[in-house]
C-alpha cells in the first residue's frame, strides 16, 4: 500500500480539497466550525498527501470531525480512537495518523488508553476539544467542568474536581504538549503545524465553546477585549510576559512553583524563561497549574516539546533487527522448533 | 546388587497407559510431564496431555490448593483423549495423593515420595493418619521411594545446598518412570544439557537426579517388571508435538504468510491464551507485531486499527476480556473490516475457573453484542486443529471482510498432542483483494468510491486501506447508507443493512465443507459435538462400536452459519446426543434452528469428558431405541 504513491511529488491543494461532500452538522455557532476551518486550512500547508492522512475520532461532537475531512478516516467508538490509533500507526508509520476527539472521550471513557498512548509515544497527533460539558447527550458535567457547576446531572452542583488536561497529559510524559483555542485561529494553526511536525505522540487541548450547553465558559479569556491580559503566550526561549502593554510577566519562586507577577515590581531579568525543550516536565507541569481554570491569566501555546524514541519506530526496528538476525521468517524451520521426528 | 536375568527384566509389552505426574506447585510436576510426554513422542507413540493445575502461582506448600498435576495417555495405537483415568499416580507428597486418589481405578499403580509423608504433610493434607500404612490404599498396588533424600544425596559431592538439590527430585520421578516405560534417556538428558547451560551446578545436579531415579527402577527390585508402549502406527510423515495455544500461535504466521498480510496481534495477558502472545512476540522476524495493550479493549483496538490499515488484525483473550471486547467487535461488524477474535475459553461466570476448561462462551460469541450483530464462529477440536481453525478463520475473516471469533478452550490451550506437520504450500491462500480504485461512476460520469458497494456474490464490501489516492473515505459505526456508505439514519436503509450484514454472515454456510460425519450403515443415534469434547466423543463412539452397536459422530468446525446440510444430516436420527462442558448451549442452538429434540449432555467440572460418560449416555439412547422398537412390536 505504501509505495503507490512514494513516486508521485505532493499536489498543490486548496482547502476544498481537504473538505468532503459532507453537510457539517454541528450546532450554528459551535466552537467546532472554526477548528474545522482551521485545520483544513492547514493541510495544504503541511506539504501531506490527502491518501497518507487518517482522521480518526471516538464519540461526542468532536468525533465527527473525520467525516467532514476528505481523507481517510473512522468514526469509533467512545474513548477508544487513541487503541485504534495505537494500532494503526504502529503498522502504517507512513500514515500521517491524527485522533480528534473531546474532554468526555479522552478524559472520562478513554483516560486509560489516551494516557498510554502518550506514555508509550505512538506516532499520533491527538486534539482534544476541551468544552467542559457533555454536548451530545445534552448538558451533563464533565471531567473538566468546575466544582459546583450545575447541569442536567448535577442539579445541586458537581462534587467533582476536575482533571487539567495538560497536567495529566504532562503527567503521562507526553512529548508535545500544547494549548490553543477556538477563538484564535491563526494561533490554532501555528500550534496545529508544530503538533503535527513533532514525531511521536503531540497533544493539543483546543478551548473549545459549546455555545448551546456551556457558553461562554472561555468568555472570560478568549473574550476579544480581555485576551491580552488573560491568555499567557508561551514563546521558547523568551521571558514569559503579557498584557496589553506587558505589564505582566511568570516568575519561578524559590520552591519552583510559577506565579503571575507585575513586571514592574520585580524586573524583566527575574522573569521566567520558556523552555519547551527541558528533558524534565517539572516546568511545563508548573505552567500547566498557573491557571486554576478559565477565568484567571490561562498559558496557552506550546509546553513541551521534546523528542522520545517513538513506539512504532522501535517496534519496526526491533523486526529489522530481529531479521537480520535470523533471516526472514522460516516457515518449515518455526514447526520444526520444537521437538520434532519423522515417521517413517 | 541383582543379577537377574535379561529375561526376566525384559520390558511387559502393553498397548498404552495413563500416567500422572502430581506435586505442588512447585515441584516441577508439568515439566516432569512435559519432558516424559515429548520423549515418547520422540519414541513414537500416539499421545493426549492433559496439564491440570491451580489459579495460585504457588499456593501454600503441601497443601490440596497447591496440587499441580500432569497427566498423558501414550498409547502404540491412535488415541483421542488424555484417558479416563489414570494407571499410575506419581504423588510427591500426601496432597498429591489425597487430591488425585479417587481418579484412580482399582489396581492403579501409586509411587509415592515417601520423605514427604511426614506428620506435618500428613496434616496439611487433612489426613488424619498415615494412608501408607492404615490400609486405605490396599486396592492399589503402593510404591514407597524415598526421592527426596536419593536425590539430594545423588549430588551431595557437588556442594550443592541439600534445600537447592532437593529440588531436582522432579527429574527423579522422571527418570524413574522412564525406566518403568522404557523410555529413551538421551533427549531428556540432551535437554537438560540445552535447558541449564551456563548453570553447570543445576544442570549435573538435575542429570544425576534423572539418572538416580532411573538406575533406581533397574535395580531396586521393588517393581517386578518395566513396561513397554511401542511405538503407533502413525502416518508417514515428520510430527512434532504441540500444544492448542502452540498451533494457534502457529496458524496466525501461516495465514500471515498465505496472505502476504503484515501479522498485528493486539492482546493483554490473560490465562489461559497469554501463551499465543507469548509464542507470536518470540517471531519477529516474519515480520510479526505483537502488542500487550493496556487492557482488554486496547487490545481489540488496536487490532481493529491494524486492519483498517490493511494487516492482519487479531485479538486473543478468555471469557472476561470477551466481555470487555463486545463493543469493539459491535464496531468491526459496523464496519465491515477483517479482524479475528481469539477466546481460550475457561471455566465462568467472572474470574471462575481460570486455570480450568470450560465451552460456556459459545452463546455469547453467537449473541453477545448489542443490535443484530452476527460474527463468523469457527471453533477448533483439538491442540493440533487449533491451527487449521485459525487459518480457516482468517480465511473467512478476510474474504467476507468481517470479525471471526474463534473458539478454543483451557483444554485444547495446554493440551498436547502428536501433529503431522504440513507444508506451507498446501495450505489454502488468503486473498486480501484490495481495492485498487473508484468503484462506482455518479451520473455525471464522475468516478467515486463507494466503501459499502457489495461484491454481489460474498456480500464483502471492498477493503481500501489508506494510501491510495482517490478512494479516500471514511466509515464509522453509525450506520451508513447501503453503497455510498455516508452516515444515514433513515429507517428502510437501516432494516436493508441489518439484512444484508446477517446475509452475508448466513451465506457464508456455501463456502464451507457439510457436515463431516463418522457414519455406519443403520445408526440411529448421532453424537454431534463442537470443540474440545471431539477428543471424548470419538473415544466414547469407539467404545460402543466394540461392544457391536452403531452410532454416528458428527463434529461442527462451523458454528456460525452452520453448514449448509446440518438439518437435513440431524432428521436422519432417531436420536442426537449433544455432549457438552457447559449447561446445554450447542443443544439450544440446533433445537431452536432445525427444531430436533436434542438430548444434551452436559458437565461443568472443569475438566474435559471422560470416554466413559460419553459410552455411557450413548448406550442409554441405544437401549431406549431398543426398549421403544420392542415395545412397538409388541404393541402391532
Amino acid at each position: 500500500m505504501t509505495d503507490v504513491t512514494e513516486a508521485v511529488p505532493v499536489p498543490l491543494t486548496t482547502r476544498k480539497d481537504w473538505s468532503s461532500d459532507q453537510e457539517v452538522r454541528w450546532c450554528p455557532g459551535c466552537g467546532d466550525y472554526s477548528i474545522l476551518a482551521a485545520v483544513q486550512m492547514l493541510m495544504p500547508d503541511l506539504g501531506v498527501r490527502r491518501e497518507s492522512t487518517v482522521f480518526l475520532s471516538g464519540i461526542g461532537c468532536a468525533a465527527r470531525f473525520p467525516y467532514y475531512m476528505n481523507t481517510y478516516g473512522m468514526h469509533s467508538i467512545h474513548g477508544r480512537a487513541p487503541a485504534i490509533a495505537t494500532g494503526l500507526a504502529t503498522t502504517r508509520p507512513d500514515l500521517d495518523v491524527w485522533v480528534v476527539t473531546g474532554d468526555g472521550d479522552a478524559l472520562s471513557i478513554g483516560g486509560n488508553h489516551l494516557i498510554h498512548a502518550l506514555r508509550r509515544n505512538v506516532d499520533i497527533t491527538i486534539l482534544l476539544f476541551n468544552n467542559q460539558i457533555y454536548g451530545l447527550t445534552k448538558g451533563q458535567y464533565s471531567p473538566t467542568s468546575e466544582v459546583a457547576k450545575v447541569t442536567k446531572s448535577t442539579p445541586f452542583g458537581s462534587l467533582e474536581q476536575p482533571f487539567n488536561p495538560l497536567s495529566l497529559a504532562l503527567g503521562a510524559e507526553a512529548g508535545f504538549v500544547a494549548r490553543t483555542h477556538d477563538m484564535d485561529r491563526k494561533h490554532m494553526t501555528e500550534v496545529f503545524r508544530r503538533a503535527h511536525a513533532h514525531k511521536g505522540a503531540s497533544f493539543v487541548e483546543i478551548y473549545q465553546n459549546c455555545n448551546v450547553f456551556n457558553d461562554g465558559a472561555f468568555e472570560q479569556i478568549t473574550g476579544k477585549n480581555v485576551r491580552a491580559d488573560m491568555l499567557i503566550p508561551l514563546e521558547h526561549g523568551q521571558p514569559i510576559r503579557f498584557g496589553a502593554d506587558g505589564q505582566f510577566g511568570v516568575v519561578m519562586d524559590d520552591d519552583g512553583s510559577v506565579e503571575v507577577v507585575e513586571v514592574a515590581s520585580v524586573g524583566e531579568d527575574a522573569l521566567l524563561v520558556h523552555d519547551e525543550h527541558k528533558e524534565n516536565p517539572g516546568l511545563a507541569f508548573q505552567l500547566s497549574r498557573l491557571s486554576r481554570g478559565p477565568y484567571e491569566p490561562t498559558p496557552i501555546g506550546v509546553f513541551r516539546d521534546v523528542d522520545h524514541a517513538e513506539y512504532g519506530e522501535q517496534m519496526t526496528d526491533q523486526i529489522a533487527a530481529a531479521t537480520e538476525r535470523r533471516g526472514p521468517g522460516d516457515f518449515a524451520a518455526l514447526l520444526r522448533s520444537g521437538s520434532s521426528w519423522t515417521v517413517n | 546388587m541383582s543379577d537377574t536375568t535379561t529375561e526376566e527384566t525384559s520390558p511387559h509389552l502393553i498397548d498404552r497407559v495413563v500416567i500422572r505426574f502430581a506435586g505442588d506447585s512447585g515441584d516441577g510436576m508439568q515439566l516432569a510431564g512435559d519432558r516424559f510426554t515429548t520423549s515418547s513422542a520422540l519414541f513414537g507413540n500416539d499421545l493426549a496431555t492433559f496439564p491440570d493445575f491451580p489459579a495460585e502461582i504457588r499456593a501454600p506448600a503441601g497443601t490440596l490448593a497447591g496440587v499441580s498435576a500432569f497427566q498423558v495417555h501414550i498409547s502404540d495405537h491412535d488415541i483421542s483423549t488424555p484417558g479416563d483415568s489414570p494407571n499410575v499416580l506419581v504423588a510427591m507428597n500426601p496432597a498429591a495423593l489425597r487430591a488425585n486418589v479417587e481418579a484412580l481405578p482399582q489396581g492403579a499403580t501409586i509411587i509415592v515420595n515417601s520423605d514427604a509423608f511426614d506428620e506435618r504433610n500428613l496434616a496439611k493434607a487433612g489426613y488424619e493418619g498415615d494412608p501408607l500404612a492404615d490400609g486405605s490404599l490396599s486396592a492399589y498396588t503402593v510404591y514407597e521411594v524415598p526421592m527426596t533424600s536419593i536425590t539430594t544425596e545423588s549430588s551431595k559431592d557437588l556442594g550443592v545446598k541439600p534445600r537447592d538439590a532437593e529440588r531436582s527430585k522432579n527429574f527423579f520421578a522422571l527418570g524413574l518412570i522412564s525406566w518403568l516405560y522404557t523410555r529413551p534417556v538421551e533427549p531428556t538428558l540432551e535437554w537438560i544439557t540445552q535447558k541449564y547451560a551456563g548453570k553447570e551446578l543445576v544442570l549435573e545436579a538435575n542429570q544425576r537426579a534423572f539418572k538416580a531415579g532411573y538406575h533406581f527402577g533397574e535395580t531396586a527390585e521393588l517393581f517386578e517388571s518395566s513396561y513397554e508402549v511401542k511405538p503407533a502406527v502413525l502416518e508417514p510423515g515428520e510430527y512434532a508435538n504441540v500444544t492448542g495455544n502452540t498451533a494457534a500461535a502457529w496458524g496466525l504466521i501461516a495465514a500471515s504468510l498465505r496472505s502476504d498480510l503484515p501479522l498485528f496481534l493486539g492482546t493483554y495477558p490473560i490465562t489461559p491464551a497469554s501463551d499465543i502472545l507469548h509464542e507470536l512476540s518470540k517471531h519477529k522476524h516474519f515480520g510479526v507485531r505483537t502488542f500487550q495493550a493496556e487492557d482488554e479493549i486496547s487490545g481489540i483496538g488496536a487490532a481493529l486499527g491494524a486492519a483498517f490499515g490493511g494487516a492482519l488484525g487479531v485479538t486473543t483473550t478468555s471469557g472476561p476480556g470477551i466481555d470487555l471486547k463486545s463493543e469493539m467487535m459491535g464496531l468491526a461488524i459496523s464496519l465491515e473490516l477483517p479482524l479475528l477474535i481469539i477466546d481460550i475459553q475457561r471455566g465462568g461466570p467472572s474470574t471462575g475457573l481460570p486455570t480450568k476448561t470450560e465451552q460456556a462462551d459459545l452463546l455469547h460469541a453467537m449473541y453477545g453484542r448489542h443490535g443484530e450483530a452476527p460474527l463468523p464462529i469457527v471453533a477448533a477440536k483439538t491442540p493440533s486443529h487449533c491451527f487449521e481453525a485459525v487459518i480457516e478463520a482468517c480465511r473467512i475473516a478476510v474474504k467476507y471482510r468481517t470479525p471471526v471469533m474463534l473458539l478454543s478452550d483451557g483444554y485444547l490451550a495446554n493440551g498436547t498432542e502428536p501433529w503431522k506437520l504440513p507444508d506451507l504450500e498446501d495450505l489454502p491462500a488468503i486473498d486480501p483483494a484490495f481495492a485498487t480504485g473508484p468503484n462506482h461512476t455518479e451520473a455525471d460520469g464522475t468516478e467515486d468510491f463507494w466503501p459499502y458497494l457489495r461484491d454481489p456474490e460474498t456480500l464483502a464490501r471492498p477493503w481500501a486501506p489508506p494510501g491510495l489516492a482517490g478512494i479516500e473515505h471514511r466509515i464509522g459505526g453509525l450506520e451508513k447508507s447501503d453503497g455510498p456508505g455516508n452516515v444515514a439514519y433513515d429507517g428502510a436503509n437501516h432494516e436493508r443493512m441489518t439484512r444484508l450484514r446477517a446475509a452475508k454472515v448466513a451465506g457464508i454456510a456455501a463456502d464451507i465443507p457439510p457436515t463431516d460425519v463418522d457414519h455406519q450403515d443403520g445408526a440411529e443415534v448421532l453424537v454431534i459435538g463442537w470443540g474440545s469434547t471431539y477428543g471424548a466423543i470419538a473415544a466414547g463412539v469407539q467404545r460402543v462400536r466394540a461392544r457391536g452397536h452403531l452410532v454416528d459422530q458428527a463434529h461442527l468446525v462451523h458454528l456460525n452459519p452452520f453448514p449448509d446440510d446440518l438439518g437435513d444430516v440431524l432428521r436422519r436420527y432417531k436420536r442426537v446426543l449433544v455432549p457438552e462442558v457447559n449447561l446445554g448451549q450447542l443443544s439450544r442452538l440446533l433445537r431452536a434452528e432445525y427444531l430436533v429434540d436434542a438430548v444434551s449432555l452436559t458437565q461443568v467440572s472443569g475438566i474435559p469428558f471422560r470416554a466413559a460418560a460419553m459410552e455411557t449416555a450413548i448406550l442409554q439412547l441405544i437401549d431406549e431405541l431398543a426398549a421403544d422398537a420392542k415395545a412397538d412390536e409388541e404393541g402391532s
